[in-house]
């Protein structure tokens, strides 16, 4: 009776093997099939492109199209990089990104430490939800709202000075101003939504260390910097190395909106996006447009590469790939 | 005992003096526009732009509510391509992300990488240009404002990391009681993701919503102008929006035109419902940006 049940047994324990394997290969077929969807849009909008950029090295003529239009080698390259705009836009790409990633770092980092001083639940939330409003908002509002300050004639700004005796600052038309402007603008709108991000990761830090060094008489400086810190180590690696990997692309809202276009403002506020943008929508230059994108999309993936392959040395768990 | 009580003190006033600067620096711009929107043009004129009107005007919003061709329309093209936009762009990222987080998926490496190297390397705007305009011909449609976005990477990459909490033993369950896949998918992994589909779908709305890059790029008619693009034309032309005010039905006089106002009544009118939306789903984004974080 007992050989009877176990021999049962041993039968359906095949046969259910057998019903997985089928079910494997069913089960592969249908997942692939609930893939093609977005398969088929990252082909359509992200892989067939890159066959375009072929462009950089042709004469690019619309009527002939890609494949017909002429070889010319380097020659838009030659002619990108020998023009004044390549070293500007290169310079301003780079420059401002970098001092975006060390304020906002800074700014973001303290802003989460302060948060987890925060013992009241209503005012967290108060802070998590107003930190996050300008995340909310596009670019081009915000260059309303910018306008709205820094407008020459009745701006909230001049209107103050005004008030204070000092003379009206035409803020749209010195080059000079602009940078610390562009960054105090994408601090705001970005320090909050970031503080978020390291404050999670704060609040995943086990309680007990803390306990213990208090116990131990540590203060508070130093339980930021020997517990809080290097705790979030992993997590600041990750964000800012992704954003290194984008250091070479500019936010191209942030550049293209709030200087409005304003060519005087250009030698500090054109980037590498806006520069390609306005070759090929406003002076048709293809030619040019599509070398300077080439140029940012091969330095853009060897610095996200290289970064990776720093960090993996440092430490393989935080790298991204 | 006196000494930590003063640090703890000290602690107190500076986490309130920062957090506190920062969230009043967060809001002054928004209350800023609302003000400016509810002066009247001789106040502006006359005091430049203040925080708080001297003088409650509603003229601008009559403005724009009595002459709302354009505004109108570009207010239902933005709400279709959200709604459009969401609706596909989920449906396409939860199917994909879904196989993604199965480790029995025999391809998921393969394919995993094929999303993932997206975000590494893109071929830029130019060659998107022209293949959509020139190859798919989709310049002026109102798919030009939808597909390009729809299979985004990091969403993609995120829902799976929320799919991949589910334990396999319930898939598994579900299979021996003799489920499909797409039954399986349907009637247990998406009931149970409600928190995370609603997150990502607030992302993608969030994007559509805000977007102006695609109308940016493959825009020209009038009537596919969504809120974002007109509210660039109407910062770009300044007379932009006179002129569409004017042409319109209604005879109004030109110098009288509350220019000032009328600019950041549309700047409320393009960012108030998000801002409005936004409180009530404020947790579901916080635990987006946390899943975000972790590496997936």
């Amino acid at each position: 009776m007992v050989q009877m049940w176990r021999r049962k047994s041993l039968n359906t324990n095949i046969s259910i093997k057998k019903d997985r394997n089928s079910f494997k290969d069913n089960t592969t077929k249908t997942l692939l099939i609930m893939c093609l969807p977005a398969i088929g849009l990252l082909l359509a909008f992200n892989y067939v492109p890159m066959l375009w950029m072929t462009m950089a090295f042709k004469r690019y003529r619309a009527d002939l199209g890609l494949f017909g239009s002429e070889w010319v080698g380097f020659d838009n390259f030659k002619f990108f990089f020998q023009s004044q705009d390549a070293w500007r836009v290169t310079r301003n790409t780079i420059g401002l990104n970098a001092i975006f990633i060390v304020l906002v770092l800074i700014f973001s980092v303290t802003f989460a430490i302060l948060l987890s001083n925060v013992v009241r639940k209503v005012w967290l939330k108060f802070y998590q939800t107003v930190f996050f409003f300008p995340y909310f908002l596009s670019w081009i509002v915000v260059a309303y709202m910018l306008f709205s300050f820094l407008n020459m004639d009745h701006g909230i700004i001049n209107t103050w000075l005004n008030k204070l005796g000092i003379d009206s600052i035409k803020w749209y038309t010195e080059a000079d101003y602009w940078p610390p402007i562009l960054t105090l603008s994408y601090i705001w709108k970005n320090a909050g939504y970031y503080s978020l991000i390291y404050f999670a990761g704060i609040l995943g830090i086990d309680k007990s260390y803390y306990e213990a060094a208090s116990l131990d008489g540590a203060s508070n400086w130093q339980m930021i910097t020997k517990i809080t810190l290097p705790l979030l180590m992993p997590i600041i690696i990750i964000v800012t190395l992704l954003q290194i990997g984008r250091i070479f692309f500019a936010d191209f809202g942030l550049f293209y909106f709030l200087p409005r276009q304003i060519g005087i403002l250009f030698s500090t506020t054109d980037v590498i996006d806006t520069y390609v943008y306005r070759a090929l929508r406003v002076t048709g230059e293809t030619g040019l447009a599509t070398a300077a994108g080439l140029y940012q999309s091969i330095v853009g993936l060897i610095l996200v590469v290289s970064a990776n392959a720093i960090v993996r040395r440092i430490n393989k768990e935080s790298a991204l790939f | 005992m006196i000494k930590d009580k003063k640090i703890e003190l000290t602690k107190k006033i500076i986490t309130a003096v920062v957090l506190g600067g920062f969230a009043l620096l967060c809001f002054i711009p928004i209350i800023a526009v609302i003000s400016i929107s509810f002066s009247n043009q001789q106040d502006i004129v006359n005091f430049g732009y203040k925080l708080i009107p001297q003088n409650i005007d509603l003229t601008a919003y009559k403005y724009i509510l009595k002459s709302p061709a354009q505004v109108l329309s570009a207010y239902k093209v933005t709400t279709i391509v959200t709604v459009l936009g969401t609706l596909f762009s989920l449906s396409v990222i939860a199917l994909i992300a879904y196989p993604l987080s199965r480790m029995d998926f025999r391809y998921r490496k393969g394919i995993s990488f094929l999303v993932f190297f997206t975000l590494l390397f893109n071929a830029g705007m130019v060659p998107l240009y022209i293949v959509v305009t020139k190859v798919y011909q989709m310049k002026d449609t109102v798919f030009a404002l939808i597909l390009p976005y729809a299979a985004n990477a990091w969403h993609i990459l995120l829902l799976r990391t929320f799919f991949s909490k589910i334990p396999y033993s319930l898939i598994e369950a579900a299979k021996l009681d003799g489920a499909g896949e797409i039954q399986t998918f349907w009637k247990i992994i998406l009931p149970l993701s409600k928190p995370g589909l609603a997150t990502i779908g607030l992302f993608i709305m969030l994007m559509y919503w805000n977007d102006w890059w695609l109308s940016l790029l493959f825009v020209e008619s009038q009537e596919l102008i969504p809120l974002q693009y007109m509210m660039y034309r109407i910062m770009s032309e300044v007379q932009y929006l006179t002129q569409q005010l004017t042409s319109s039905s209604v005879v109004i006089d030109r110098t009288a035109l509350p220019t000032e106002s009328l600019r950041m009544a549309m700047c409320v009118f393009a960012a108030g419902p998000m801002l409005f939306v936004f409180p009530f789903f404020q947790k579901y984004f916080v635990k987006g940006i946390t899943v975000g974080s972790l590496k997936g």
